[in-house]
C-alpha cells in the first residue's frame, strides 16, 4: 500500500514536472516551429502546431542577407571573454571576502549587488563619451569591458557563496605545508570549487550572450553579436515574423545546447550548499 | 602555455578595436522594413557605380534604432555616416547643426521634384537637412465587399459620422468580423500618432500658442469619446494593445471592415500572398469633421548625414543614389513599381505605369492632404501633424498615450484620461520651460 502510494506520488510528480517544463519550453518551441512557417502561416489565427507546410525560405533569407558566422563569434569572444575576465577579478575578491572577511564584507557586497539595482540607461551617456574618447566604439574589447563590469556582481556573489561551504581548515592546513597565496588559490581552493566555478560561468555566459542594451548600443558592425542579428529582423510596421523566428532560433540554438549538454553541472552549482 | 593562451585571446579581441571603418567604407543605420531591405540588396548597382566606396550596414527595429542614433549624435559618436531618421528628428537635428544640409546632390537629382509636403517636414529655412526615401500619410483601407453588404458607400473623402455609421453597420461580433481596427497600443510612434491627427480633424491641438497644453479643451474630449466609443462598439477585443502589425494581421485575417493607418499597409494588404481579402480592398481618404483639416498624418523615412563624419563627399553619392529617380526606375526594372518606394517624387505617380498601381493616387492624395508646417485648425507654434517637432515629445506623448489606451481599456474613465494627460503634460512643459 505504501509503495502504491510512493508510485503515485512519483508519477504525479514526474507529471507535474513535464507540465511546468512544456509550459515553459512551449514559446521556444513556438519560435523553431514558426521559423519553418510561411509569412502566411506565421500570422494565420488558426494557427497549426505541426500541419502546415514546412520550408526553409527564411533561413535562406535570414543566411543571404546576414553575416551570421561574424555575430556569432563576436557573440562569443563577447561572452566568454566577459566571463573569464570576471572570474579573473572575482576569484580573489570572493576568497577575500569568504575567507578572511572583515567588518565592511556585507557592506561591499550588498553594495556591489546594488549596482545591479541601477538602470544601465542611467550611465548611457557617460559611458558613452568614455568609450567614444578611449575609440572603444564597436569594438570586442570595450563590450568585453561592459559586460564585465555588469555581471562582476553576481560572479563575485556566487562565488563568495560556494567558498564559504568549503572549510577554511584545509586552506590553513596547506599554507602550515608551505603553499603560497597563489597556490592555496590555483592548487587548492579552485580544484574543490570546480562545480560552482563552473556554473558561475555557464550562468554568466547566457547573461552575457543575451545582453540586449549595451551590445545594441555600443556597436555597430565590427563587433555587433547575435543581440543585433535578431534586433535587425524585428519590425513595427511589417509582419516579418517568420524570418524574425528563424533568426531567433539561429541566435538562441548555441546557447540551449550549451545548456543542454551542461545542465548536470548547472543544477548540480546552483544547489551547491543548498541542503547541508 | 597558459601565458599563451592568454595573449592570443587577448589578441583575438584586440583585433575588433583595429577593424575600424576604412576611409571608403560608409556605415549606414537603417530601420527594417520591406523597402529598406530591397535597397540593401540593390547596393551593387550603387558600389559598381563609384568604385572605392563600400557598404556597411546596421538594420535595426525602429526604436532600437532611433535610440541609437541618437545617442550617437548627441555625444558626436561618429560612428555612422549616413542615418535614417524619420521627419519628427530632422527638425530638432537640424535645429542643433547636427545634420549636413544637402546641397550639391548632383546635376540630375531634381530637388524640386520632391513633393512640396514631404519636402516642408524635411527643411528647415527652406533648406533641405534629409532626403527622403519612402513618405507615407494615412488612409482608410475598407473592405469593399463587407460594405455592400452593410448596404452602404464609401464616399472618396469620407466623414467620421460616416465612419461610425458604417463600422457599426459592419460589425458581425459573432462572427467575428469588427467594422473598424484603429490602433490602441500606447506610445507616442502608436495610438498618439493616430489620436493626434484625429485630433487635429476634430479642430483640436496640443498647445496654443503660449505652448498651454489643451487636453482640457471640448475638442480633445469630443475626439476621446469618439474613438472609444468607436472602438466599443466596432472595435475588435483587446483593442488597447493593437498597433499597426496586430492590425495588418486582423486585416489580412478578413476580421476588420475599416482599418485607418499608414499608407504603406496597402501594398500588404492587397498581396494575394499574404491577405485573404487581397481583391477587396478599396481606399479612401481619412475622414475630416469638415473643419478644414483630415485626420491623416505625415512621414518619411529619410536618409540624413550626420554633421562631423569625414566621408562627407561619399555619404552625399550614397543618399542621392538611394533617393534618385533612376533608383526608382532600378526598383521597378527588378521587382516591378508596385515596389517602388513611395510617397517621395511627383515624377513617379505622373509616371503612366505607376498610376496602374491600385493605391498610387490615394497614397499621393492623402500625402497632398497633410500639411506639417499648418497641422490644426487653429494656429500652433509647433511644426508636425502627428507630432510636435520638440525634444520632450516622445515621453510627454508616451506618458498620455498610456492614459489614453487605460481609458480604451475601461481601466479609466475618458475624462480622468485627460485629465491626467493635461496634468502630466502641464508638469513636463513647466519643467522644460516652455510655456511663456
Amino acid at each position: 500500500m505504501a509503495r502504491q502510494v510512493t508510485l503515485n506520488r512519483r508519477l504525479v510528480n514526474t507529471a507535474v514536472a513535464w507540465g511546468f517544463g512544456l509550459l515553459i519550453f512551449f514559446p521556444i518551441l513556438w519560435t523553431i516551429l514558426t521559423s519553418f512557417k510561411t509569412e502566411a502561416e506565421a500570422i494565420s489565427l488558426q494557427p497549426s502546431l505541426f500541419a502546415f507546410d514546412w520550408t526553409l525560405e527564411n533561413y535562406q533569407e535570414v543566411n543571404s542577407r546576414s553575416n551570421y558566422p561574424r555575430y556569432f563569434m563576436n557573440s562569443v569572444i563577447i561572452a566568454v571573454g566577459s566571463v573569464v575576465l570576471g572570474l579573473i577579478i572575482a576569484v580573489p575578491a570572493a576568497w577575500a571576502m569568504a575567507f578572511v572577511p572583515s567588518k565592511k564584507t556585507r557592506g561591499i557586497l550588498m553594495w556591489m549587488l546594488s549596482t545591479k539595482m541601477l538602470p544601465p540607461v542611467g550611465v548611457l551617456i557617460p559611458i558613452y563619451l568614455l568609450f567614444r574618447d578611449w575609440g572603444l566604439l564597436d569594438s570586442r574589447v570595450g563590450l568585453v569591458l561592459v559586460l564585465t563590469m555588469v555581471n562582476l556582481p553576481i560572479i563575485v556573489w556566487m562565488l563568495f557563496t560556494y567558498f564559504r561551504e568549503i572549510p577554511g581548515e584545509i586552506l590553513e592546513a596547506a599554507r602550515m605545508d608551505g603553499a603560497s597565496l597563489k597556490s592555496e588559490l590555483i592548487h587548492v581552493l579552485t580544484p574543490m570549487a570546480v562545480p560552482g566555478i563552473a556554473s558561475t560561468m555557464l550562468l554568466n555566459v547566457i547573461l552575457a550572450w543575451n545582453e540586449a542594451f549595451w551590445t545594441l548600443v555600443l556597436t555597430t558592425t565590427n563587433a555587433a553579436p547575435l543581440t543585433q542579428f535578431i534586433a535587425s529582423y524585428s519590425s513595427p510596421e511589417g509582419l516579418f515574423y517568420a524570418k524574425l523566428s528563424a533568426a531567433s532560433t539561429m541566435a538562441i540554438a548555441p546557447v540551449l545546447i550549451l545548456g543542454w549538454f551542461s545542465q548536470k553541472q548547472l543544477v548540480r552549482g546552483l544547489t551547491f550548499g543548498a541542503v547541508k | 602555455m597558459q601565458k599563451s593562451a592568454i595573449a592570443l585571446t587577448v589578441a583575438v579581441m584586440a583585433t575588433g578595436a583595429s577593424l575600424s571603418a576604412s576611409a571608403d567604407t560608409l556605415t549606414i543605420a537603417t530601420v527594417n522594413n520591406g523597402d529598406m531591405v530591397r535597397m540593401q540588396k540593390l547596393t551593387d548597382d550603387f558600389t559598381s557605380k563609384n568604385p572605392g566606396i563600400d557598404l556597411e550596414w546596421v538594420t535595426l527595429e525602429e526604436n532600437a534604432l532611433r535610440q541609437k542614433v541618437t545617442t550617437d549624435i548627441a555625444t558626436k559618436g561618429g560612428q555612422f555616416d549616413v542615418m535614417t531618421i524619420g521627419t519628427y528628428e530632422v527638425p530638432i537635428w537640424a535645429e542643433r547643426d547636427w545634420l549636413v544640409p544637402l546641397e550639391g546632390l548632383g546635376d540630375d537629382y531634381d530637388v524640386d521634384d520632391i513633393l512640396p509636403a514631404i519636402r516642408g517636414g524635411l527643411s528647415v529655412d527652406d533648406k533641405l537637412y534629409a532626403a527622403p526615401f519612402y513618405g507615407e500619410s494615412s488612409m482608410v483601407m475598407y473592405r469593399k465587399d463587407l460594405m455592400e453588404k452593410a448596404g452602404m458607400e464609401m464616399p472618396e473623402a469620407p466623414t467620421w459620422e460616416f465612419i461610425g455609421q458604417a463600422a457599426r453597420a459592419m460589425t458581425d461580433k459573432d462572427n467575428e468580423i469588427y467594422g473598424v481596427c484603429l490602433r490602441g497600443k500606447a506610445g507616442w510612434g502608436e495610438n498618439m500618432a493616430f489620436l493626434t491627427a484625429t485630433a487635429n480633424s476634430f479642430g483640436a491641438r496640443w498647445f496654443d500658442m503660449d505652448w498651454n497644453p489643451q487636453f482640457d479643451s471640448q475638442e480633445w474630449s469630443d475626439t476621446l469619446n469618439f474613438y472609444v466609443d468607436l472602438m466599443n462598439d466596432a472595435g475588435p477585443p483587446g483593442s488597447s494593445s493593437n498597433g499597426f502589425n496586430e492590425n495588418l494581421t486582423l486585416f489580412q485575417n478578413g476580421q476588420c471592415g475599416m482599418w485607418i493607418d499608414a499608407t504603406v499597409a496597402a501594398s500588404f494588404v492587397t498581396n494575394a500572398n499574404d491577405s485573404k481579402v487581397a481583391d477587396q480592398v478599396g481606399f479612401a481618404l481619412a475622414p475630416d469633421n469638415g473643419l478644414g483639416k483630415r485626420g491623416n498624418w505625415l512621414w518619411a523615412w529619410s536618409l540624413a548625414i550626420p554633421a562631423g563624419t569625414e566621408k562627407e563627399e561619399s555619404a552625399k553619392k550614397f543618399v542621392a543614389w538611394a533617393t534618385s529617380k533612376a533608383y526608382a526606375e532600378l526598383v521597378a526594372s527588378k521587382e516591378g513599381w508596385a515596389n517602388v518606394p513611395p510617397g517621395t517624387r511627383t515624377s513617379l505617380y505622373e509616371n503612366p505605369e505607376y498610376q496602374k498601381v491600385p493605391f498610387a493616387a490615394m497614397t499621393l492624395a492623402s500625402i497632398q492632404e497633410a500639411d506639417p508646417t499648418n497641422p490644426t485648425v487653429e494656429e500652433v507654434p509647433y511644426v508636425g501633424v502627428q507630432f510636435v517637432a520638440i525634444p520632450e515629445f516622445q515621453g510627454i506623448a508616451t506618458s498620455v498615450g498610456q492614459q489614453f489606451a487605460a481609458a480604451l481599456a475601461g481601466q479609466s474613465s475618458v475624462e480622468d484620461a485627460l485629465k491626467n494627460a493635461q496634468s502630466l503634460t502641464e508638469r513636463a512643459m513647466k519643467k522644460a520651460g516652455y510655456p511663456k
